[in-house]
């Protein structure tokens, strides 16, 4: 018998709600309070030892305030939030966030699914394009960014020139100088980075479809297309919950790409939420801890809310609690 | 899965998508062999104008690299090794036992993962500071794992919520323990699932930026992605030394990754129990 993940869907089931069922009448598996905790410890360790504190000190210096050079200066309650919400460029920061977000995320998610379709298939040589798969996930996200920004320069940049060769255009386009190219530029190395992780995730649930289920379908007469919009894409729902989930968290809070490949250009034009609130610190004329701290604080809530919206969504809690 | 109605049309698509996965990483093995000014220059060509074979040599013996190497490597091991030896237990807790506390506990472990670590840095350095524990492994090992636990736990719990409740039923009627069902029952079934918590924290490791360039000062104790700021800095810019010493941090990557691969696929998200 072949069972399936703990957010899968019910139907997967050979008895559907049967084993949900049993699970809550046993006694088996009910633990009281201390016990548990004996064995959460370790992880509640590692997360009070290491992120707690760090965090607690993010939010104690969103509501204090610094000098330009970093130094104390005293309470500020919610000042820093207000200054951050009510900043000049934060509607075009929340703008940028938003599309690199949504689209880095969506777009990563549709080719996934269609490069795990074609990856689970059986060919020769596929442990080979496994392994390139791998590869932008493998390699640093720094020098993958800076890779990039030469491959899309206007002067020695690959693409360019290919463009160029193939008279695509008949002059350099400056793909992250340009305004209506750069966050397009940005979008198409999320993405690439972004797919590895996700395709072996969707290659891992298609892989636990039971081949009797599909081949049923087909003697039944379903139509590829039936059988991948009934059959395939709900028994994929915990792949997707596993690979959106994160996915989005890692998207929200990526860093190494839009620094770099927006390094050149000023303001806050391109920026998202993370590197606004790096460049508040350090970079900007404003130079303040406190109100980078703030939109620190501010991105935490946001990707909670986001995440919390799609859980419920998406029955999170119905799906996992057995 | 399904039989594949033309295979050669497959295949040639796939070795199409592959192709366009390494392009850019091609780029840079070509780079890595051209002379450093060659990097930039207009027009570009495809192939180095002049072939540069003892680029990997300089880096290899620079006397700096092999510290890079053993800092990422002693880390993103050790942070794997945490990582997994911390997330059985609360997986197993939460996915096969109920009790008050299970749900909140799985979410605020996916909370801390919603911190971005770049936010985090100037406590961390204080944390660590404090503790007298910049420019030591330890705190580079556990910042790594904390950072990973919480992936790990929803993948492994995914794992163990999948093992049919009479595998469990069947060792409890003889006599097993909790710790006994976890190791002689459990653990040898999720097997994928371990695997692929493996995979994903040692590439997070292996990669991870921020931290390591805030709590590792000392040249020496610096991983590969710190360590490969000083090719190109304001005063030097070493672009082929930059690209031979990345070609060769991919490589124990898409190793582990070759070793382990079969186990790695059909476990993301279920875990095969026959």
């Amino acid at each position: 018998m072949t069972t399936t993940g703990d957010v899968q869907a019910p139907s997967a089931r050979t008895t559907p709600g049967g084993p949900r069922q049993r699970r809550r009448s046993s006694g088996v598996g009910r633990v009281s309070a201390p016990v548990a905790l004996l064995w959460l410890t370790p992880a509640i360790l590692l997360i009070v030892g290491v992120v707690v504190f760090p965090a607690i000190m993010l939010f104690r210096a969103s509501r204090s305030e610094y000098s330009i050079t970093g130094l104390y200066k005293g309470a500020a309650g919610w000042d820093n939030y207000t200054k951050v919400l009510s900043y000049p460029d934060l509607p075009v920061v929340l703008k940028n966030t938003v599309v690199w977000v949504v689209a880095v995320v969506a777009i990563t998610i549709v080719l996934s699914l269609a490069l795990a379709q074609l990856l689970v298939k059986d060919f020769p040589g596929r442990r080979f394009v496994r392994w390139a798969v791998i590869v932008p996930w493998a390699a640093s996200l720094v020098i993958t960014s800076q890779l990039f920004v030469l491959l899309y320069d206007d002067n020695y940049g690959l693409v360019n020139h290919v463009l160029l060769k193939l008279h695509v255009i008949s002059t350099p386009i400056s793909f992250l100088g340009d305004d209506r190219f750069t966050m397009a530029s940005m979008v198409v190395v999320g993405v690439f980075v972004s797919l590895p992780f996700t395709i072996f995730v969707f290659i891992a649930g298609l892989n636990a479809i039971p081949d009797d289920v599909m081949e049923a379908a087909e003697v039944d007469g379903a139509s590829p297309w039936q059988r991948w919009r009934q059959i395939t894409f709900p028994l994929l729902r915990p792949a997707m919950l596993i690979a959106t989930v994160l996915n989005t968290i890692y998207v929200f809070n990526s860093f190494p790409i839009i620094y770099t490949l927006n390094d050149r250009n000023p303001g806050f034009g391109h920026d998202t939420l993370i590197t606004f609130m790096y460049k508040l610190a350090f970079k900007s004329q404003e130079k303040d801890v406190g109100m980078s701290a703030a939109t620190g604080i501010i991105n935490v809530a946001i990707i909670l809310v986001v995440v919390l919206v799609y859980l419920k969504l998406v029955n999170w809690r119905e799906e996992t609690s057995r | 899965m399904t039989k594949v109605r033309r295979p050669r049309l497959v295949a040639f698509t796939a070795a199409v998508v592959g192709l366009v996965f390494l392009a850019p990483y091609l780029v840079m093995v070509l780079d890595s062999f051209r002379t450093s000014t060659d990097v930039k220059t207009t027009p570009p060509s495809f192939l180095p104008r002049v072939w540069q074979f003892d680029t990997y040599l300089t880096v290899v013996t620079d006397g700096r690299f092999p510290h890079w190497l053993l800092t990422s490597l002693i880390v993103s091991l050790g942070a794997t090794a945490v990582v997994i030896v911390v997330a059985i237990p609360a997986a197993f807790m939460t996915a096969r036992h109920r009790f008050p506390g299970r749900g909140a506990f799985l979410l605020v472990v996916l909370i801390t993962q919603m911190f971005a670590p770049t936010s985090l840095v100037v406590g961390l350095y204080r944390q660590f500071f404090e503790l007298n524990m910049i420019n030591t492994y330890g705190a580079l090992i556990i910042t790594n794992a904390a950072f990973n636990l919480a992936f790990a736990i929803w993948i492994l719990h995914g794992f163990f919520s999948s093992i049919p409740l009479e595998v469990e039923e069947a060792a409890a009627l003889d006599g097993v323990g909790r710790v006994g069902m976890l190791r002689r029952i459990m653990l040898p079934l999720t097997l994928p699932g371990l695997v692929t918590a493996v995979i994903f924290t040692f590439i997070a490791a292996w990669n991870e930026y921020v931290v390591a360039l805030t709590l590792m000062i000392d040249d020496d104790k610096k991983p590969l992605t710190v360590g490969f700021r000083s090719y190109v800095t304001g005063y030097e810019q070493n672009w082929d030394q930059l690209f031979a010493a990345s070609v060769i941090a991919v490589v124990p990557v898409v190793i582990l990754f070759a070793l382990i691969e079969k186990h790695l696929v059909g476990g993301l998200t279920a875990g095969s129990v026959k």
